[in-house]
């Protein structure tokens, strides 16, 4: 059976060679974030709606802010490798394309850097 | 001229042709629980950013998180996240080659299912303080 289109008999390009990466670093964030989601979930549901000394106090222990600035870290890894797989599935158009998976680097950059930064300064009691 | 030949691949036939089961409901929650939890993340990293700045803004942020909106919002993404976590360990096992059986797929899809609305609850009573 002949897999290659004329296209790509044309341009001498084979495989991609490197398209199991991105699988294998979402199954690895994956796995980390089954503890992490729990260790990060049970003290912010405690917080939420607490008061701002109790909050305070919950994210200056440095369990908790080490645990919470993991979780960022990879929460938004995972998260932008998910929803790139969703918007390569569902966009269409190279400039369309092009600026969702842009658009999708800033969201998940910004809101982790944002996460973190807020963190550490509650933290080192800021 | 555009790519005529296509070669001769074989293709996926199309989503329409299967019969309708509630795995693949479960396939198409597990992204739109994926999505819908990048807003649940922007609300808490707003919460963080107030609680950040200072206790004017945080009482701001923590009384839209605590209202009855606010709550409602936050118990939905409990869900998305409970949901998606417990698929998420299955697509894992499936990932190891495991669970592939019909009939274990089927029942690893009710227990996601048990699963999701088991840890939702435990969450809950988890925010009122009972844990």
């Amino acid at each position: 059976m002949r897999y290659q289109t004329d296209r790509q008999r044309v341009e001498g390009l084979g495989s991609a060679k490197d398209g199991t990466h991105e699988w294998w670093q979402q199954r690895l964030t994956a796995v980390a974030l089954v503890p992490l989601a729990i260790l990060f979930v049970v003290p912010l549901a405690r917080a939420i709606g607490a008061d701002y000394d109790e909050v305070l106090a919950i994210y200056q222990s440095p369990f908790n802010a080490i645990i919470a600035v993991l979780f960022y870290l990879t929460i938004m890894a995972h998260l932008r490798q998910g929803l790139q797989e969703v918007i390569v599935d569902y966009v269409h158009g190279k400039a369309t394309l092009t600026t969702a998976l842009l658009a999708n680097t800033l969201f998940t950059t910004l809101i982790g850097v944002i996460g973190v930064f807020s963190i550490a300064k509650i933290a080192f009691g800021g | 001229m555009a790519d005529v030949n296509r070669g001769n691949r074989p293709l996926s036939p199309h989503l329409s042709v299967y019969r309708w089961m509630y795995p693949m409901l479960l396939s198409i929650t597990h992204r739109i629980t994926g999505v819908g939890m990048a807003i649940s993340i922007t609300l808490i990293t707003w919460w963080f950013l107030a609680l950040a700045i200072n206790e004017r803004y945080f009482e701001v942020a923590n009384a839209v998180l605590g209202s009855v909106f606010g709550g409602l919002i936050l118990i939905i993404s409990l869900w998305g996240l409970s949901f998606h976590f417990c698929n998420g360990i299955r697509h894992l096992f499936w990932d190891a080659g495991k669970g592939f059986e019909l009939e274990t797929a089927w029942r690893s899809g009710l227990a996601v299912i048990a699963g999701s609305i088991i840890l939702t609850i435990i969450g809950i009573l988890v925010a009122q303080g009972v844990f």
